[in-house]
């Protein structure tokens, strides 16, 4: 009895959900603001700075789907998210949009009912380690103590490649970044674990960092990509088809300062339909012709916006590896815009 | 024969000697040593370890306390300074990350050049309490107006406050402090008006809204006035029911009416930008104004013969006490969203005020019934005896005594739910303790700081926690009558 009354007000409050939400666009345009949920913190992908500003390489495709939709990249409401709520808020409807670092995987792309639109970072777990511990490949590991993230889809990942490559370890739950690297300074734990990205800002930031090592082993395949609801299907496209807008610009040579001039002067078919100039792409998502050269100038294209964050030139200074462009020998590959 | 014995005592002493000093055992500080470091082989051996424990603690630390650095503009740059001036290899502090921070630490990401106006909050916020607080001395009062006046202004013209606002205040503060002189109960006036108006100078927006939330009772004591003569019943019903049905179905509609008539309204700052200690404070203060009262109905509700108000007490209390707080935020944050239809604009700072306060409550509640059970059967019997109802026999005898004995059990209540407002950075707003430091951290400048967000914010929480303990202590020795 009292389980079909909560189990009917259950399937009523998601029916009157779901009918509410199908149209995330309008809502959007109604709102005149994108909510877009990004990490409480994460340096290089998403911080706010001394003045409350948002900056990171997620927070620059929430401005660009701004743009695109509302015209202006400034109309976004950072809603910082958790490990813990960051599901949740996007499927209860809290946020538009999710671009917070999270893996692209079967059972959240489907039991948890998100359609994950793209991977705009190709990460990996790897290791990191003392130099004097004199351990140069994780498979030399067998016995060791690690530190790392619990409820993260790295905890899995460790226990995974330990037990494939038949090794035992010891493992110090930590529960943010912060501690996890005073933990492993500390030396109460031998190797550190996370993403490589995460790995290369860690160690940029120590005292130190000559004397650790990131190992070559990358044991994981993590796809962070921005998310959205399941069951509106539109939505979904206008989000993938930004992003996928900044990494064909790339490819083009567009960035935000020739976005202009290519717009007028580009006899390239390919840029004159993205940029709106021929056809119009724009119409079949909802949204008007300039839409991409519109997400484009928020922060550049694909290239500028992993420059401009998480980069070389940056503290943080990762190399563009797997997430070059597929001309570069990269994983970047937008599909054709036609 | 006093002669004779004249000739047998050879000297007589006619003054005294002065006292001989006492043996260096027994004075001074080797005395107070010896009393209460070293009077047996168990505290010698104790206190031996204590200084141990101390000295330890001190000789790992004290380099790197003492080596602190203010002035820097990132971490890297800290450490260059401390290699620079101590030498390769030196530890240091860098506090240079509390400067650069500090508002953010203070108010979240409230729009800077608003500042004056949650600071302005906070000073009246000390005339609001000021006549609750220290209602029978004078003395202090009078300093903690004038202290909270003076540093409330100073701040304000700091923070570059608009020159009216800046008036009000002034005014206000000088107003609390000659009412104050004369007829301190009158204050009690701005502490009853302070909560809607500390809410529209941190929200800002209309200032229609929290006027048209009081014309509430307002309407409420006139219904009670007109219907008193017929009906005493309807009378309390009426006045209840009038101010609901106003907030339900009238007072946002007349709010925005009298907005387009006459508009007088402020920026508004939504509830995003709240965060640090602003956030803290607000949640903190907002939770022990309402879970003291709501705490006291529940206790006596607990206490009540009558069955449904015992068991509703009952039920709500042990439930919420017996569910962690994070789950009733979870709960505020995550669930109430799948429940409330889409796009209902529910505050996630109120709902976090209530969860916070409906948690309090239970364990204040709790702690109220300690109280009332502690008072002996013969003052309720007396209150009887002298023919006074049950409000008024709860009023004037059970509760003052009651809640005098509760004392320290409500203020560390208080203190524990101050504390617990740092828990709401698993909903991810941005309390001082993680979140902020967690978002400092991210910032190049800043990632690899550790220790000193959660020093200097663990610091100020001892600060206000030790201020209310304090109080407290103050307060028990003030209402202290001997039971004779």
């Amino acid at each position: 009895m009292k389980t079909s009354i909560f189990l009917g007000t259950v399937a009523a409050t998601t029916l009157m959900a779901g009918a509410g939400m199908a149209d995330t666009l309008a809502d959007v345009k109604a709102r005149g603001e994108l909510n877009c949920g990004v990490n409480t913190g994460l340096v290089g992908f998403a911080a706010p700075d001394a003045n409350g500003n948002w900056t990171g390489f997620d927070v620059d495709i929430c401005k660009a789907v701004a743009a695109a939709v509302l015209g202006d990249p400034t109309k976004v409401k950072y809603v910082p998210t958790t490990g813990q709520t960051r599901f949740t808020a996007l499927s209860s409807g809290e946020v538009d949009l999710l671009a917070r670092n999270s893996t692209w995987t079967f059972s959240r792309d489907t039991d948890l009912k998100l359609d994950f639109v793209g991977v705009n970072y190709y990460d990996g777990q790897g290791f990191m380690v003392r130099k004097d511990l004199g351990v140069t490949s994780a498979k030399e590991l067998d016995g060791a103590t690690v530190c790392i993230q619990t409820g993260t889809t790295t905890e899995l990942n460790l226990a995974d490649y330990f037990k494939a490559n038949n090794m035992s370890y010891q493992p110090v739950n930590i529960d943010s970044n912060a501690e996890g690297e005073q933990q492993y300074m500390a030396g109460a734990c031998d190797a550190y674990t996370t993403d490589a990205s995460g790995l290369a800002a860690t160690r940029a930031a120590f005292a130190d960092p000559e004397n650790h090592i990131i190992l070559p082993e990358i044991i994981s395949k993590e796809p962070l990509g921005p998310a959205v609801r399941h069951g509106d299907n539109n939505w979904g496209d206008i989000v993938r088809w930004t992003l996928y807008a900044l990494i064909a610009a790339e490819e083009y040579g567009i960035t935000s300062a020739n976005v202009e001039e290519l717009a007028t002067s580009s006899q390239n078919p390919e840029v004159q339909r993205l940029l709106g100039v021929t056809d119009e792409l724009g119409a079949m998502i909802g949204l008007d012709k300039d839409w991409a050269k519109r997400a484009i100038m928020a922060s550049g294209n694909y290239g500028e916006i992993f420059a401009a964050n998480i980069g070389e030139q940056t503290p943080i200074g990762l190399a563009r590896g797997l997430n070059a462009q597929w001309t570069q020998g990269g994983l970047m590959y937008a599909m054709p815009f036609r | 024969m006093s002669d004779t014995h004249a000739q047998t005592v050879p000297f007589v002493r006619d003054t005294m000697l002065p006292p001989a000093e006492p043996p260096i055992r027994e004075a001074g500080a080797v005395r107070w040593l010896r009393e209460n470091l070293f009077s047996g082989p168990v505290n010698t051996v104790l206190t031996i370890l204590g200084i141990l424990i101390v000295w330890f603690l001190v000789s790992h630390f004290w380099d790197w306390f003492a080596h602190s650095i203010w002035n820097a503009g990132s971490l890297s740059e800290c450490r260059q300074i401390i290699a620079e001036t101590w030498g390769e290899g030196a530890r240091g502090a860098c506090w240079a990350v509390i400067r650069e921070r500090w508002n953010q630490y203070v108010y979240g990401f409230y729009p800077p050049e608003l500042y004056w106006r949650p600071t302005m909050a906070f000073g009246l916020l000390f005339v609001a309490l000021a006549p609750v607080l220290f209602s029978e001395a004078a003395q202090i009062r009078r300093i903690v107006l004038g202290l909270a006046a003076l540093m409330t202004l100073w701040l304000m013209v700091m923070l570059d406050a608009p020159a009216l606002w800046l008036a009000f205040a002034a005014v206000v503060f000088l107003g609390a402090l000659l009412v104050s002189e004369r007829h301190p109960a009158w204050l009690l006036v701005f502490s009853i008006l302070y909560p809607l108006m500390g809410v529209w100078f941190l929200w800002g927006g209309s200032a229609w809204g929290p006027i048209m939330v009081l014309v509430g009772p307002v309407l409420g004591w006139i219904a009670w006035r007109v219907m008193h003569p017929f009906s005493s019943l309807a009378a309390i019903v009426a006045a209840l029911v009038i101010p609901v049905l106003w907030w339900i179905g009238y007072a946002g509609e007349a709010a925005r009416d009298a907005e387009s008539i006459v508009s007088f309204s402020i920026p508004a700052v939504t509830s995003d930008r709240f965060g640090g200690f602003l956030l803290s404070v607000t949640i903190g203060v907002s939770g022990i104004a309402l879970s003291l009262p709501l705490g006291i109905v529940l206790a006596l509700a607990r206490r009540s013969d009558m069955f449904l108000v015992k068991s509703l007490a009952v039920i709500f209390i042990e439930f919420i006490r017996g569910v962690p707080l994070i789950a009733l935020l979870f709960v505020a944050s995550l669930l109430l969203n799948y429940f409330l239809p889409p796009g209902t604009n529910f505050d996630i700072i109120l709902r976090v005020i209530i969860m916070v306060t409906l948690f309090a409550a239970a364990y204040m509640a709790e702690v109220i019934r300690g109280g009332l059970a502690a008072l002996p059967k013969g003052q309720y019997e007396a209150a009887d005896a002298l023919g006074l109802d049950y409000w008024k026999a709860q009023r004037l005898i059970v509760l003052p005594q009651a809640l005098k004995i509760s004392i320290p059990g409500i203020v560390s209540t208080f203190i524990g739910m101050f504390k617990d407002t740092t828990l709401v950075t698993f909903v991810g707003l941005y309390d001082p303790l993680k979140s902020m430091s967690d978002a400092v951290r991210a910032s190049t400048s800043w990632k690899g700081i550790y220790w000193e967000p959660y020093i200097f914010v663990g610091f100020i929480f001892f600060l206000i926690c030790f201020g209310m303990s304090r109080y407290s202590m103050y307060l028990e020795r003030r209402l202290a009558r001997d039971h004779r």
